[in-house]
């Protein structure tokens, strides 16, 4: 597969006057052609300020990209100007968020707000645009939707702006879709139906999607691969059941053991992280994961360990993948 | 068999909308809650749950039926008796950010009950709320901080330690660990089950994720707009579940587990909550039951105990049907 998204060495820090948030400290990942990518994480992982950052969607000040190189089709945008930025964002690479109430404007009819990015990218007139959103709204399973194309977002049911939200994403084709937490603000039932549609729509469309999410369960239901995210890091990466049935890194395991199974017996305690994520205003020299994991070792505060590879898919930054490091189980039972 | 501590009874909880239109935001409810367990109440927004909570522990009237709490009538309750049951029974709210106020420090929202009671002052109030805020896993130096110094997490612990100042029976916690992240709602989930060990608390458990419910909930009833669709042990509901409401539910919860994902049967539930102030004739979730028929649009399905235990209200099992 090709890769369409290179990342390596991303740092963005955000500054004020007073302090320096290291929200994103040195994060390397590739996203290929066609498959589906979750990123989980706690908030203030710096899961979200990593795709805000590649489409520089962050107001610069506060935030700046200190280092590493972002190559979206071999072409590093970090470099580009706005103008061609302009040019890629909506069009090569789009976005969906999680409250679709504050990303949709109130007082623009949905219709013309979906019309607007293909009008942008592409030359319309405003009728064929119109029609074109007609046609959107159908694929992505708004009922009538010719009647409406012309209501305003306050009109639409959550589950519906969600999918007016993917449908204006959708617009131009995209290559790349990021989905920032996109049904977290959804019922179950919603929710499921909003993940059959992106899953349909990444079949039909071949695109990459980048998926945002706290949610293992939805993570389970759409990735092909997983990078854990912590502290403004990547401390784990690999394909689905690479993650799920072999996790390597001690904060994984954490956050699979703290999900309560279907099958869970009630007489046992959920295995929960004691303590809370590091403030990143200082941040750890060592693993950021140190305090709170109780297989920490001396090296673990002094040094970040560097990232091993497991398998050819699978890559941890953890000192327990140190040969001199004494062997650790994973404490989960495998489910398989 | 021990006596019921809670009591609901056909409650109904309507809210006058304006001049012609009223919503029903719980439409009739009756289940009992025994004392020690933990009674999962689950549904999606807009179903009631967080009304038919609210009104048990009488923030709101009730609009019908009746609230029985040691077998008193919670709406009814006048002078000393009142203030009893205010004890007995607290609440845990589903955002720690809001509900704490954020001009107290840490000492003052949680001893504001035991000032309003008179239960203590000076240097025994000052213990109470030390030993309250270690029970809860934070310590002493936190009591002269401001909420906004804490993470949601320790700020939930806060809202717990709050509700047990009073040495509450009862605790009606609503949505408790929605806002938090997974690592800290475990932490959440195991102190609030290791409190109920130690002072025999009871609970009742609002929220809507069915993996916690169940983890949690000795007893689990699920609501659809307003009424309650189905009730069961949650060992029981989760292995057998009857209704075809709860059977989607169950199926499109996702599961942390991606060969499970991959090879269950989904139930899709098609379609959106209609709108609670013009809810379905008949059964309310018809307009979106892939077992639908037509006895569905004109006939309520009564509420009826398909096995033991285990109640349901569908037309699908025959005792539902009123003829």
């Amino acid at each position: 597969m090709k890769p369409i998204l290179e990342v390596s060495d991303l740092h963005v820090t955000f500054r004020s006057e007073h302090h320096e948030v290291k929200a994103i400290r040195g994060v390397d990942f590739t996203i290929h052609e066609g498959e589906v990518v979750a990123f989980v994480g706690e908030s203030g992982s710096g899961k979200s300020v990593t795709f805000q950052s590649i489409m520089r969607l962050l107001p610069q000040p506060p935030a700046n990209i200190d280092k590493g190189t972002i190559l979206y089709n071999g072409r590093d945008i970090t470099k580009i100007s706005e103008t061609e930025m302009q040019k890629i964002r909506g069009k090569e690479i789009a976005m969906i968020f999680q409250d679709p109430m504050t990303s949709l404007n109130p007082t623009i009819r949905v219709g013309k707000q979906i019309a607007e990015s293909l009008m942008k990218h592409q030359k319309v007139t405003y009728q064929e645009a119109k029609d074109r959103a007609v046609e959107l709204l159908k694929m992505v399973g708004i009922p009538s939707p010719s009647e409406r194309v012309n209501q305003y977002p306050h009109q639409f049911s959550g589950g519906m702006r969600q999918r007016a939200m993917i449908a204006m994403a959708l617009a131009c084709s995209p290559k790349l879709l990021i989905a920032d937490e996109p049904t977290t603000a959804l019922d179950v039932t919603i929710q499921a139906q909003i993940i059959d549609l992106l899953k349909d729509l990444q079949t039909d469309t071949g695109s990459s999607i980048v998926f945002i999410t706290h949610d293992l369960g939805v993570v389970a239901e759409i990735a092909d691969r997983v990078a854990v995210m912590y502290a403004g890091k990547i401390v784990e990466t690999g394909t689905l059941d690479e993650i799920f049935y072999n996790p390597r890194h001690p904060y994984t395991w954490g956050l699979l053991a703290s999900m309560p199974r279907l099958d869970q017996t009630r007489d046992q305690d959920l295995a929960s992280i004691p303590g809370s994520p590091p403030s990143l205003v200082n941040p750890p020299v060592g693993c950021p994961f140190t305090a709170r994991c109780p297989y920490a070792m001396k090296i673990c505060q002094e040094q970040m360990p560097e990232t091993t590879k497991a398998s050819d898919s699978h890559q941890v930054a953890c000192w327990l993948q140190h040969p001199d490091s004494p062997k650790v189980e994973n404490p989960i039972v495998s489910r398989r | 068999m021990t006596k019921p501590i809670l009591e609901v009874k056909n409650l109904e909880k309507t809210f006058q909308i304006d001049r012609n239109r009223v919503l029903k935001a719980v439409d009739g409810i009756s289940f009992e809650v025994f004392p020690g367990e933990t009674f999962g109440l689950v549904g999606e927004s807009g179903c009631g749950k967080s009304t038919a909570g609210r009104t048990i522990i009488n923030l709101y009237d009730a609009s019908n039926g009746e609230v029985l709490f040691d077998g008193k009538n919670v709406h009814r309750l006048k002078g000393k008796n009142q203030k009893k049951f205010r004890r007995e029974m607290q609440m845990i709210f589903q955002d720690p950010y809001a509900s704490l106020n954020p001009r107290k420090t840490v000492m003052d929202i949680i001893a504001e009950g035991l000032d309003i009671h008179e239960i203590a002052n000076g240097r025994s109030r000052e213990e109470v709320v030390y030993e309250l805020l270690e029970t809860v896993g934070l310590n002493k130096s936190h009591a002269t901080r401001y909420p906004h110094e804490f993470s949601g997490g320790q700020r939930q612990r806060i809202g717990i330690a709050r509700a047990l100042a009073m040495e509450p029976k009862f605790i009606i916690a609503d949505e408790p660990i929605s806002a938090l992240d997974v690592s800290v709602q475990a932490q959440v989930v195991n102190l609030m089950r290791k409190l109920q060990k130690e002072k025999g608390l009871t609970y009742l458990f609002i929220a809507h994720d069915l993996s916690m419910v169940k983890y949690i909930s000795d007893r689990v009833g699920v609501m659809y707009l307003g009424r309650m669709a189905e009730l069961a042990d949650s060992e029981e509901l989760y292995d057998d579940p009857l209704h075809p409401y709860t059977q989607g539910l169950l199926s499109t919860a996702p599961i942390p587990d991606p060969v499970q994902a991959r090879q269950r049967e989904k139930i899709r539930i098609k379609g959106e909550l209609p709108s609670p102030l013009d809810p379905p004739s008949g059964c309310r979730f018809r307009t979106r039951c892939p077992h639908a028929m037509a006895v569905c649009a004109q006939v309520d399905p009564l509420w009826v105990e398909a096995k033991p235990n285990h109640w349901v209200a569908c037309h699908l099992y025959p005792k539902s049907n009123p003829q």
